[in-house]
């Protein structure tokens, strides 16, 4: 039987390279719109329709593809043009909003003018114009995951098969299961869902486990706040997820699949359900898959979208029709899973990386990343960073690299002050850890985590106190209920904290956020609450500054905390006759001073900010204080002189 | 016959049956272990209450002692230090939110919380944790029970027996987070007749958080 499956996969490759080689002789101009879920949100259905409509017009015939998320998502919506006839090379353009298509589709697409000064570069090393390769956000990367990702059309399981998808698959199905298992136990992989479990003896456990029903099921529930990788992935290769599990259910012997996806992720989920049927009509799931013994196929199931049910155990509870609640481990879902039987669980990232390692090679996977932590990482950088997005880096790159070069640094020269890492089950990191390596361990020892890849950068207007609020405040809103730490503890830590930033904060608040962290970590039974106190933990260590200052002097040292500032306006800077403050104050706070200036009266401010954005930036004269005493008395003129027109 | 395992218990050598839950072994050889959520008959254990926390040797820190089973020979501790320490924090998190009027609770002086509080040595306060209550004070929806939500303690059993007697169950977690609290939803025009002559829930609550009409 073991001579079927590459027979079998040669068909199915011989007829997508015919494809390709079709699609790839055309002379035809070809425009790649990125149509994932971000590049929607940006405008990108708008972009198409306006390509559509002005080659329409202009009596252009070209090829217009979606393809997924190419992960530089500060560039939605992204196109890429190849016009051979053109001469050019493949270019890449970022934002190309409506406005932008119709210009190019007139000027390029017709006429062979680039308009050079509209794009990021050519996705090729040329001798006509730079390519994007010489930025850091693209040469820093290195693409072992994602690298189809924003290339292939996810529709389109033909685009997947062209690019060798599916032959690690071919390949496995005519080796025994033990050898894959070992296969991928070398490679070192360790599971992207967060704690980095050894993914090689994870499939041993579940091989080893008794009976024949047994299950695979890939997570992708990505709850966490600002974390997108998974959908991302899920939208733009979905084959690549879906091959990872056909290998995984042939290693440890499983009959069906489920991918737990949130209900939330709308094109996720229809991008998945077509992959799934295609992949049924190939031959790549179902009876006998490619010729062999393997019988296994898969269903999507769309999750209500709590954050705990990422974890295994929940999800399960799930999937069984129960609520979304923890249960004890062990039994781990390897041994009595979904159902009570064995059940392989892993992370999307995990899955998407057995395929290319099984292809690429064990070594060539060992090659990337570090000893203890192998291949590459997946973040998503948001927050102070001039060019937020998706990256993909390989283990070990330092913290400084992938802030300061990949994703281009703070913008407005502020200063860099925190990094916070692993979503709310993470924590923060300062200045002093740039240079710490990103690895499941090196970070778990500086006190945050991998988690699921989540990466946000605070400058120096961040206030730690506020943003440990705001963590607490999504975890206490997603505990289950279950456990007497995770339900109680959390709500007082966070209420504490509320306190704090409201100044409010008393003698002793300190110790007990430490104390009370230190329970809700130890007692908790699942990863939620065993987490949730991480971001207190870590502010707590790093900045206590932050910390002490909302307490002994009710000051917000990043001047975020409402209660602890006010607003002024510099007489020295305000332009007299200037009414742009005035106009935008939602609560008439703004009055005109003896000399025609504006002052804030303080009584009434309710410190929304919006003067300091409305006060024009060549007089830049609204300031901000902490605590707000600082702010200079500035005295309201009696009421006959306030109006000067009447 | 079932094989035996010896094990010692705070200097005590016990002898328990091989895959005996160590909790029970425990308190059926007279060790106390305050505990709130256990229940003999169910697998694997809710381990919810957090309060049934000991020391075994080989194992980094408290476990709850509700989760373990007897394999194979143990050494546990069950006064250790870091399991006092968690014991009184738990304890403190339910007293934060229960309402401490034993003189009017039907539970008094067979209540659970009351009789942990005095194992530990520490009064039936929350410490320095400011005091949270739930509204309303009585949810009276079900036709023949009413809940005390600021009575319960969240462990769990009302639900389990409640699940475990009845084919249509009546009693469910609802809410999330700090808001959780046992509910009746879903009840169905037939299920409420074998409420009636279904005390289960009733009798194994530990506050008599829930008492009938
Ligand atoms: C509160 C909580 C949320 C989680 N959410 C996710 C998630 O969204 N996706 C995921 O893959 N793993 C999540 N996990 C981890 C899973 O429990 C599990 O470890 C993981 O899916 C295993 O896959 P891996 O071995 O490939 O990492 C979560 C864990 C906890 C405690
Ligand atoms: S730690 Fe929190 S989320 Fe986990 S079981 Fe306990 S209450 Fe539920
Ligand atoms: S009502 Fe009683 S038995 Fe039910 S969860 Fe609350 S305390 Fe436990
Ligand atoms: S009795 Fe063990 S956790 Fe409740």
């Amino acid at each position: 039987m073991s001579q079927t499956s590459p027979h079998r996969y040669r068909q199915l490759r011989n007829e997508a390279d015919r494809r390709r080689r079709e699609w790839n002789e055309s002379a035809l101009p070809k425009i790649h719109i990125g149509m994932a879920t971000c590049g929607i949100a940006a405008g990108a259905q708008e972009t198409r329709a306006a390509f559509e409509e002005a080659l329409a017009e202009a009596g252009v015939p070209a090829h217009i593809r979606a393809v997924g998320c190419c992960g530089h998502c500060y560039a939605e919506p992204v196109v890429i043009i190849d016009h051979p006839q053109s001469g050019f090379p493949p270019i890449f353009y970022p934002e190309v909003n409506a406005g932008k298509a119709r210009m190019l589709a007139k000027l390029f697409l017709k006429e062979g003018d680039p308009r050079l000064e509209h794009i990021l570069g050519a996705t090729v090393a040329n001798d006509l114009i730079p390519s994007v390769m010489e930025f850091p956000r693209f040469n820093l990367e290195h693409r072992l995951i994602m690298e189809r990702c924003g290339r292939i059309d996810p529709e389109d399981i033909y685009d997947y098969i062209a690019e060798g998808g599916y032959e690690a698959l071919a390949d496995t199905l005519g080796r025994g299961p033990e050898d894959v298992i070992e296969a991928v136990a070398r490679s070192g992989l360790r599971g992207r869902g967060g704690a980095g479990f050894l993914t090689g003896r994870k499939w041993a456990l579940a091989r080893a486990a008794a009976g024949p029903a047994k299950y695979v099921i890939c997570n992708a529930d990505e709850g966490d706040p600002g974390a997108y990788m998974d959908r991302t992935l899920l939208e733009s290769n979905p084959h690549q997820v879906i091959e990872g599990m056909i290998i995984g259910a042939h290693a440890v012997g499983a009959g069906r699949g489920i991918i737990y996806v949130r209900a939330e992720y709308p094109l996720a989920v229809r991008i998945l359900t077509r992959a799934v049927e295609q992949a049924r009509a190939l031959g790549l799931l179902g009876q006998g898959i490619l010729g062999s013994a393997l019988d296994f196929d898969i269903e999507v199931f769309q999750g209500s979208g709590a954050f705990v049910c990422g974890e295994e155990t929940a999800l399960i509870q799930s999937i069984e029709g129960f609520r979304g609640m923890p249960v004890h481990r062990p039994p781990y879902p390897v041994a009595g899973g979904l159902n009570g039987r064995p059940t392989l669980i892993n992370n999307v990232k995990t899955l998407a990386s057995v395929p290319v390692i099984l292809q690429g090679g064990v070594e060539a996977f060992r090659a990337v990343g570090t000893e203890q932590s192998p291949g590459t990482a997946i973040f998503s950088g948001v927050g102070s960073v001039v060019h937020p997005g998706l990256v993909e880096v390989p283990m070990g790159t330092s913290l400084r690299t992938l802030i300061f070069d990949i994703c281009g640094g703070v913008p407005k020269k502020k200063k860099f002050k925190a990094v916070q890492i692993g979503g709310p089950s993470g924590g923060y990191l300062s200045g002093a850890h740039l240079d710490t390596p990103i690895d499941f361990d090196s970070l778990a020892q500086a006190g945050a985590m991998m988690g699921s890849g989540g990466m946000v950068v605070m400058d120096e207007d961040a206030c730690l106190v506020d943003v440990s609020r705001f963590f607490l405040d999504f975890t206490q809103k997603e505990s289950c209920g279950k456990c007497t730490f995770c339900r109680i503890g959390t709500r007082h830590l966070l209420e504490i904290l509320e306190r704090l930033t409201q100044g409010e904060g008393r003698e002793g608040d300190l110790d007990l956020l430490r104390q009370l962290s230190e329970d809700v970590k130890a007692g908790s039974l699942c990863g939620l609450g065993k987490t949730a106190p991480n971001p207190v933990l870590t502010s707590l260590r790093y900045f206590q500054d932050d910390y002490e200052a909302h307490v002994k002097e009710k000051r917000c040292p990043g001047k975020m905390c409402r209660p602890l500032i006010a607003y002024y306006i510099d007489l020295e800077k305000c332009a007299r006759g200037c009414n742009a403050c005035e106009g935008c104050c939602p609560v008439d706070a703004v009055f005109i001073t003896r000399d025609r200036k504006r002052g804030i009266d303080q009584s009434k401010c309710v410190k929304c900010g919006e003067c300091v954005v409305a006060c024009p930036p060549e007089y830049d004269a609204v300031r901000r204080v902490s605590p707000p005493h600082l702010a200079p008395v500035i005295e309201r003129p009696p009421a006959e002189e306030k109006d000067p027109k009447s | 016959m079932t094989e035996s395992v010896s094990i010692t218990v705070d200097d005590k050598t016990i002898v328990v049956a091989k895959g005996a839950n160590l909790l029970s072994a425990s308190l059926a050889n007279g060790i106390y272990i305050p505990h709130l959520c256990y229940m003999e008959h169910l697998q694997p254990a809710a381990a919810s209450c957090r309060l049934c926390f000991v020391e075994v040797d080989g194992r980094s820190g408290p476990v709850p002692a509700c989760t373990v089973t007897v394999e194979e020979p143990l050494t546990v501790r069950t006064d250790a230090p870091a399991v006092r320490r968690l014991q009184k924090a738990g304890l403190q998190l339910l007293l934060s939110v229960h309402r401490v009027e034993c003189k009017n609770c039907p539970a008094n002086r067979r209540c659970e919380l009351q009789r942990i509080a005095k194992f530990l040595k520490v009064g039936l306060k929350p410490g320095k944790l400011a005091q949270r209550f739930k509204q309303p004070e009585i949810d009276a929806s079900h036709p023949c029970l009413n809940y005390y939500p600021n009575r319960c303690v969240l462990c769990g059993k009302c639900v389990h027996v409640c699940r475990a007697q009845h084919r249509d169950v009546v009693l469910t977690f609802a809410r999330r987070g700090f808001d959780t609290v046992v509910g009746c939803y879903g009840l169905s025009g037939s299920s409420a007749p074998s409420c009636r002559d279904c005390r289960a829930c009733i009798d194994v609550c530990p506050v008599s958080a829930l008492l009938p009409k």
